[in-house]
């Protein structure tokens, strides 16, 4: 018998917490260390990412947005886990996980893009380590541990993250990439945002495990909780479990448990499902204004900053919404021509209906 | 030149790439130890390693999202499913995710990878080991479907898949591996793929066919022609893309056509080999072109396969019903 490398869990796990609601450092020992400069830039892409959201919302009821899925509440969870990340580390993301690839390197109108249903908008620019984002629940997850034994084959000491939500944690998929990236020791990050609906379905209803972190258990793999809404402890989480996977020590499984002030889609209603008692439970920890009041006290950010960004993040939306509109319109010839990478005859046949 | 088999014609178009790329990789359930469930593999990773040749968890869904995965890494993936019937585990890897990653990247990223599978029957397999599932694969835009009916094309077609940078199907019929040997080169060449084969001239008829039925059709021809009917048989040998040029050509000379394939009337590529023959050679046409094709039923129990399975009496009948119409 293998001795087992980690703690089985057979109680309801703590999640991670280094920040209060207030402010205040909880958990000395796993505050990430991070510079000013550092910390300022986490706040301005939360804020970014919050005033993007927003605006995304009103694009979409206007019709100048597509299919969008709604990010407020998890900025701690998609910002932080990026920021943790170094440039060349590879992100396979699902489809609300537009922040982290834009973060990471994909323009915004190009984001804008994927939303409206053009073929630019996956274009991933060289160089960006990103997929594109993930309709099929579970599939990127599968990508994930493929890229990440691609690196080990290479010996290249990049990892690789990738997004699901607590739904997501039932597919046969997300279990089979847990254990094929134990099996070969992947330096991969499975990042379950646990934000306590699937759709309208709540997480009660998607297992009876006591906790997503504990199925690591079924993989052989390290598994942790983290809070969802305090920015710091998901860089410490996310640096610890890189950290183990450069070291090729394998792949982690982190469950951050956070809420979405938003429904599921522009075209859900979340109060048939959820109630306001628990919508304002969670607004007090809003991952903004805890990191915020913390950053205050620190005198390194203030209200000013907050409404300077804020104004920064809508201009930038104005003017890559506004280049996403102006990109040239696709052809279906071009549709034909990106199938293969030589177009064999029978599609050349059938693009001359369309030229 | 040497005498293989076609699981010896297989494995050595495998290995010649293992050689000159070394991105090509082979993994699957015992694809690496034993060789696989047939050996078509053995003897590969002892000579290249197990960072090249290794065995998988039984998965098939993962088996193909880590074909994805390493193709994104710029692997050159040859991924295993042990028999046709689990395909349905990997179908949202390989179709969905496989089959339409450069057009969702628009180019960015590619599915460099050859899914191998045998399948066929006549060889009493337990249930859901032989189905013929091609046609499935077919409809799917993005992905090849190659069906070698012998030793020197198998070898051919599959270095032409392993090098193509897109998603190819490589369908190995079980009762051929060890059916008969063949003159192979031991030198690496490529058949091009969405090229078929004249495998035999005739003036009177036309019989389209891949994989086993090649052979079945080939018996019935030896029939007909003693009766004075000089069949044309054609090797499809790729289903995507399509030759319709070969099949069109043949038809000009005989005028009369019909489809033999395994697969069920309803699946298969039959129907879509009928449609393209509507569209390019009706003036050509003496009369409708007809299918021989297993009826439309779940695969059968082994012990009724033989009869299930298109036979030559079948085909002649076919033909003669052409050739009277």
């Amino acid at each position: 018998m293998s001795k087992v490398p980690y703690e089985v869990y057979t109680e309801e796990v703590q999640a991670l917490s280094v920040l209060s609601p207030e402010g205040e450092i909880v958990n000395k020992d796993k505050l990430p260390e991070l510079t000013d400069d550092q910390l300022k830039e986490i706040m301005y892409r939360m804020v970014f990412t919050r005033t993007w959201d927003d605006r995304a919302v009103n694009l979409g009821r206007q019709g100048r947005l597509g299919f969008y899925a709604p990010v407020s509440g998890q900025e701690a969870t998609m910002v932080g886990s990026e920021f943790a990340l170094q440039k060349d580390d590879f992100i396979a993301p699902g489809y609300r996980d537009m922040p982290q690839i834009v973060w990471h390197g994909l323009p915004l109108y190009q984001a804008f893009l994927y939303s409206r249903g053009h073929q630019h908008g996956g274009q991933i620019p060289e160089g960006v380590n990103v997929l594109m984002p993930q309709i099929i629940i579970g599939a990127q997850v599968l990508h994930a541990m493929g890229i990440a034994m691609g690196y080990k084959l290479k010996k290249q000491k990049q990892v690789v993250i990738t997004y699901t939500g607590d739904g997501g944690s039932s597919e046969g998929d997300f279990y089979e990439a847990l254990n094929f990236a134990g099996r070969f020791t992947l330096p991969v990050i499975f990042f379950v945002q646990n934000n306590g609906y699937a759709i309208t379905t709540p997480f009660s209803k998607q297992t009876a495990a006591l906790s997503i972190a504990h199925k690591a258990v079924a993989a052989g793999i390290k598994g942790v909780k983290v809070d969802g809404m305090d920015v710091l402890a998901v860089i410490k989480a996310v640096q610890e479990a890189a950290e183990r996977a450069r070291n090729g020590e394998g792949a982690t499984l982190i469950e951050a448990v956070t809420y979405r002030f938003r429904p599921h889609s522009l075209s859900d209603d979340a109060s048939k499902y959820r109630t306001k008692d628990e919508e304002s439970e969670w607004s007090i920890k809003d991952p903004i204004v805890r990191f915020g009041k913390y950053l205050e006290k620190k005198g390194l950010w203030t209200e000013e900053d907050t409404a300077r960004v804020k104004e920064e993040a809508k201009a930038t939306v104005n003017e890559q919404i506004k280049k996403a509109e102006q990109t040239e319109k696709m052809t279906v010839a071009g549709l034909i021509d990106s199938m293969f990478e030589k177009t064999p005859k029978y599609l050349e046949e059938q693009k001359a209906d369309f030229q | 030149m040497a005498q293989m088999n076609m699981k010896e014609a297989i494995r050595d178009a495998i290995r010649v790439e293992l050689k000159r790329d070394p991105n090509v990789i082979v993994f699957g359930e015992d694809v690496g130890n034993v060789g696989g469930v047939f050996r078509v593999t053995e003897g590969l990773q002892k000579e290249f390693g197990e960072e090249r040749v290794f065995d998988t968890p039984l998965a098939e869904s993962a088996i193909g999202g880590m074909a994805v995965g390493l193709g994104i890494q710029g692997f050159r993936p040859i991924a295993e499913i042990q028999f046709v019937g689990f395909i349905f585990e990997a179908l949202d890897q390989m179709l969905v995710q496989a089959a339409r990653m450069r057009y969702r990247s628009g180019g960015r990223y590619n599915a460099p990878i050859v899914f191998r599978t045998p399948f066929g029957g006549g060889v009493k397999a337990a249930e859901l080991h032989t189905d013929s599932l091609e046609g499935m694969i077919a409809q799917t835009p993005g992905i090849k479907v190659v069906v070698p009916s012998n030793p020197y094309d198998a070898k051919g077609l599959l270095i032409s898949a392993i090098r193509d940078n897109d998603p190819v199907f490589f369908m190995e019929h079980l009762n051929l591996y060890h059916a008969f040997r063949a003159e192979v080169p031991e030198e690496d060449y490529t058949i091009e793929l969405g090229k078929a084969n004249v495998v035999r001239e005739g003036s009177d008829v036309t019989i389209i066919s891949y994989g086993m039925t090649v052979h079945t059709s080939v018996k019935a021809a030896d029939e007909l022609e003693k009766k004075g009917i000089k069949a044309e048989i054609i090797d499809l040998r790729t289903l995507v893309p399509l030759d319709i040029d070969t099949i069109v050509n043949s038809i000009k000379k005989t005028n009369r056509a019909i489809v033999v394939q395994e697969a069920q009337k309803s699946a298969g590529i039959a129907a879509e080999v009928i449609a393209q023959i509507n569209e390019k050679a009706i003036l050509h046409l003496e009369a409708p072109v007809l299918r021989v094709a297993g009826p439309d039923t779940v695969y059968p129990f082994a012990l009724i396969e033989d009869t299930w399975l298109p036979t030559p009496a079948r085909i002649i009948a076919a033909v003669n019903k052409v050739m009277e119409f």
